[in-house]
């Protein structure tokens, strides 16, 4: 492998890995909190789940991209290094916007999952076939919850589809696509950020349709770009003070 | 048992003694956690892989195979995740699915490569084995598990999900 095609995993990983440690830290802000018992247990296990995914991630990294140590790597980073998208380092915010936040961005996840089945990167591949399969349950309790509060009443939908609104842009800027895309797409590594962002969208309305939702013009919305180029919300740096705080305190302890 | 006679099928005896810390009535191969084991130069060596890619277990369970069939077969024992195969729930064997039942868990639906969401309606309740139940959550007390709720017998239960 090249150089520039070995620089633009490691770019591509990374991003997804930080989406997925931020989102999955985020979602476990939900924990006794949930509006609900059941809800409170789904938003824990998803945290644990994507922090997983994070973590295997960061290995492949380090095992075949001469990264570092995956506990270094997620904690003593500085904010601008990171590479998560907007949408992943907000705070929770009140449950709607949770949960559209989670519906969108784990369609994401399972869309770029998909078209990871066929990457050309082993590692990567093996991988991808066993988050995809979780996944199904990450979009299954998005998908009910959407749909079961957008038939409880005109409050309730209205309430959905104002976290739509917001979250829309914010959920494209998911898809920032970077000068790597055509790289990676000629290495069979996965097919780009545009080809999933359009996939996303075929996979979301008719499931926003079937909840009575009204998808925001794609056209009109510019996405909240940035993440993916170390800018960020000043959201993320208090949350990586406060996951990185006892790491920090010896960052040599074994655990 | 001395070292210089052991066998695989030694092993695979030694193996069904370790449990899953989560459901301690299954034990690894029941689960189809074992990928593959061999003799090489007096070493045991197991290959296994974890349900879930965040199953906090895995390293117990590994530790515990260690100690496990080192102190039955008296060999040195290595144990490496096995990154070419991924666990599915197919892998439970009939065994396991009758086990979980008697320990009140639905078993997971067979599946045929692609999951779909239906395969989670109408889960058979361990109790009272009707079909006439609803999913509650798809997350239940361990990444494993989602919650079902029976209305005939109003019991709510846990399954062992169905996973890709
Ligand atoms: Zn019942």
């Amino acid at each position: 492998m090249n150089a520039a095609l070995q620089k633009a995993i490691t770019t591509l990983i990374t991003s997804m890995a930080d989406d997925a440690l931020i989102l999955g830290h985020r979602n476990s802000e939900w924990t006794g909190l949930g509006p609900i018992m059941e809800e409170d247990i789904a938003f824990s296990s998803m945290a644990q789940d994507k922090i997983g995914h994070a973590w295997a991630l960061y290995r492949i990294l380090q095992e075949h991209l001469g990264g570092e140590d995956p506990d270094q790597f997620a904690f003593i980073r500085a904010a601008k290094d990171f590479t998560c998208c907007h949408l992943a380092e907000l705070p929770i915010s009140s449950y709607d916007f949770s949960l559209m936040r989670h519906f969108l961005f784990d369609h994401a996840e399972a869309v770029r999952y998909e078209s990871l089945q066929q990457c050309s990167f082993e590692p990567l591949q093996q991988l991808s076939k066993k988050v995809k399969g979780e996944l199904k349950y990450h979009t299954l309790h998005a998908d009910a919850w959407v749909l079961q509060l957008c038939r409880g009443g005109e409050e309730s939908q209205q309430r959905m589809q104002a976290a739509l609104d917001r979250c829309f842009p914010l959920a494209a800027g998911i898809f920032e696509p970077g000068p790597q895309d055509a790289l990676l797409a000629d290495a069979g590594i996965y097919p780009g950020e545009q080809t999933l962002y359009d996939k996303w969208l075929n996979t979301i309305y008719p499931l926003l349709v079937n909840a009575s939702l009204n998808l925001p013009d794609p056209a009109a919305i510019p996405p909240q770009y940035g993440g993916r180029y170390g800018n960020h919300t000043p959201h993320l740096q208090a949350l990586l003070q406060e996951m990185g705080e006892v790491f920090r305190l010896d960052p040599t302890a074994g655990w | 048992m001395t070292t210089a006679t052991t066998t695989i099928a030694d092993i695979y005896t030694a193996l069904e003694q370790v449990m899953d810390p989560e459901i301690p009535v299954l034990n690894v191969l029941e689960l189809g956690m074992i990928t593959g084991v061999t003799l090489y130069e007096g070493t045991a060596h197991i290959k296994m892989i974890p349900t879930f890619a965040a199953c906090p277990a895995v390293s117990y369970i590994q530790q515990n195979i260690r100690a496990t069939v080192n102190k039955l077969t008296g060999l040195p024992v290595q144990v490496t995740v096995d990154k070419e195969v991924h666990w599915q729930s197919n892998r439970l064997t009939d065994t396991a699915k009758e086990k979980l039942q008697h320990f009140g868990i639905a078993a997971p639906q067979v599946h045929e490569g692609e999951l779909r969401a239906e395969i989670m309606l109408n889960t058979p309740c361990p109790h009272c084995h009707s079909e006439n139940t609803y999913l509650r959550s798809p997350f239940g007390s361990t990444l494993c598990r989602a919650i079902h709720y029976c209305k005939d017998c109003g019991m709510v239960f846990e399954q062992f999900k169905p996973v890709e």
